[in-house]
């Protein structure tokens, strides 16, 4: 074995992850309330308001960084779902199980602070715009990966059938959102691109990009800690299992 | 290879011919639910003419994916579905055409449906067609898509209701298409951007859900 690389297939072991994923959850844990202190701090007290819009915009350190997660964490599952498929790595299935109901949190939580924001600016809740309606689009993409998995009894096949969704998915997901695009569109376009230097103050986007990270990092504990569980139950019966819990017992 | 995937079509027409009322209730089906919007919003002839496209395609999408289920779930319980797997043909032809067999009884008696209940809502001949080219380049998509439901839902608890969860959100891009060809030619503009559009994504379905659905079979029928 040798010291200089880092084994990566270790971590497919389920034991070992379970190891990782139990030491690795509080770093995460701890750097998400962190970061989560930090940017609604500078969001909501050290930013200016906006010359137009005053205060209701602060929402948007809410908003954006969830909705680009909504879309990153679909991404992802999809990855992982394709893993599992294709090369049998359990530990792929286990992950693009655990990602499911965090993507779907997220998808909601865009849609809810979308609707709260969109009162004070638009005058309405809801409009049948491209993005509200891809976002929500991508919501019972989630809901339908989601009951999926949890129709099909048999634990393997579940997971690959989910997987073949999760794909297809992810092939739609820009289709859908460009046939939205040229249906209807009343959203602004993107503010922050990597191409292009902002258009928001400074202190705006960083603020962002740290709530960004904050929910990254919360989502990787989240994860981790479904994962975890999920091992628990599929290996229940192998004696690595047995170990643990007798040495985690108070 | 021509000969045994015409041997299958042939089976699957033969079978539906023996059994017509599968066929006709997903026809009735259609002209039903565009017959209650007229008595949900009000007779109004240009209201009815606004939604008409719009109404169409829901009730053709509506249809489409009540049918899905007999796509392979009859095979699936008589055990002729693992045959099929036998045949020394790849998976996807064969889905393939079993799932053009499925459009021709079920997608196109819509198309040739809907002049009739377009002309009901207040359209005219040129939007009706419109409509028709568009159902015709759209009403595969769905069987296509569908078919990639249907197999993921083959054994499944309730799969009935958890296809129109998996399905309808992917049904989004060809009833926008659709629908919004005939909106154009209402207000005056040409429909062939979104008609192209649904070409380009029928061409696009066609290359790639057969490999989706034989995925799905294999893995359900593991």
């Amino acid at each position: 074995m040798s010291r200089t690389r880092i084994q990566w297939f270790h971590f497919t072991a389920p034991a070992n992850f379970y190891d990782l994923a139990g030491r690795l959850i509080p770093a995460f844990a701890l750097l998400s309330v962190i970061l989560f202190a930090m940017g609604l701090y500078l969001g909501l007290w050290v930013a200016p308001p906006d010359y137009q819009q005053g205060d209701s915009y602060r929402i948007i350190y809410i908003h954006v960084p969830v909705a680009w997660m909504s879309m990153f964490l679909y991404v992802l599952m999809a990855i992982y779902a394709g893993i599992g498929l294709i090369w049998r790595i359990k530990m792929a299935e286990v992950m693009a199980k655990s990602i499911a109901p965090t993507g779907a949190l997220f998808t909601f939580l865009a849609l809810w602070t979308g609707a709260l924001w969109g009162r004070p600016t638009w005058g309405v809740y809801w409009v049948w715009d491209a993005r509200l309606t891809s976002e929500l689009i991508l919501l019972f993409l989630f809901l339908g990966y989601m009951a999926l998995h949890a129709a099909i009894e048999d634990r393997q096949r579940a997971a690959n059938a989910s997987a073949v969704l999760a794909l297809v998915g992810v092939v739609n997901v820009p289709i859908i959102y460009f046939s939205v695009q040229w249906w209807n569109t009343l959203h602004q376009g993107a503010s922050i691109t990597v191409t292009q230097a902002p258009t928001m103050a400074t202190i705006m986007w960083v603020t962002i990009l740290i709530m960004f990270l904050a929910c990254w990092m919360y989502s990787i504990a989240v994860v981790l800690a479904r994962a975890r569980t999920e091992i628990l139950e599929r290996e229940r019966r192998a004696r690595w299992v047995q170990e643990r819990l007798e040495s985690e017992k108070p | 290879m021509t000969a045994s995937l015409f041997a299958l079509l042939q089976r699957d027409l033969v079978l539906t011919l023996r059994r017509p009322q599968d066929a006709l209730t997903v026809a009735g089906f259609f002209v039903v639910v565009v017959a209650l919007f007229p008595l949900g919003i009000g007779p109004d002839p240009e209201v009815l003419r606004t939604v008409a496209a719009g109404v169409l395609w829901v009730a053709a999408l509506l249809a489409v994916m009540l049918s899905l289920e007999r796509l392979f779930a009859d095979d699936y319980r008589d055990g002729s579905l693992e045959q099929l797997l036998l045949v020394p043909l790849p998976l996807a032809l064969l889905v393939l055409t079993r799932t053009f067999g499925h459009w021709l009884v079920a997608g196109l008696p819509l198309v040739l449906l809907s002049p009739l209940l377009g002309l009901q809502l207040g359209l005219e001949a040129r939007e009706i067609g419109v409509l028709m080219l568009a159902l015709l380049l759209g009403t595969p998509i769905l069987s296509l898509i569908g078919a990639v439901g249907a197999a993921l839902t083959l054994g499944v608890r309730g799969g009935g209701v958890l296809i129109a969860l998996l399905i309808l959100p992917l049904y989004v891009p060809p009833l926008i298409l659709g629908s919004g060809a005939v909106d154009a030619v209402m207000h005056g503009s040409s429909a062939q951007a979104h008609l192209s559009l649904l070409g380009a994504l029928l061409i696009f379905a066609l290359v790639t859900t057969p490999w989706a659905t034989a995925a799905a079979v294999r893995i359900m029928l593991d």
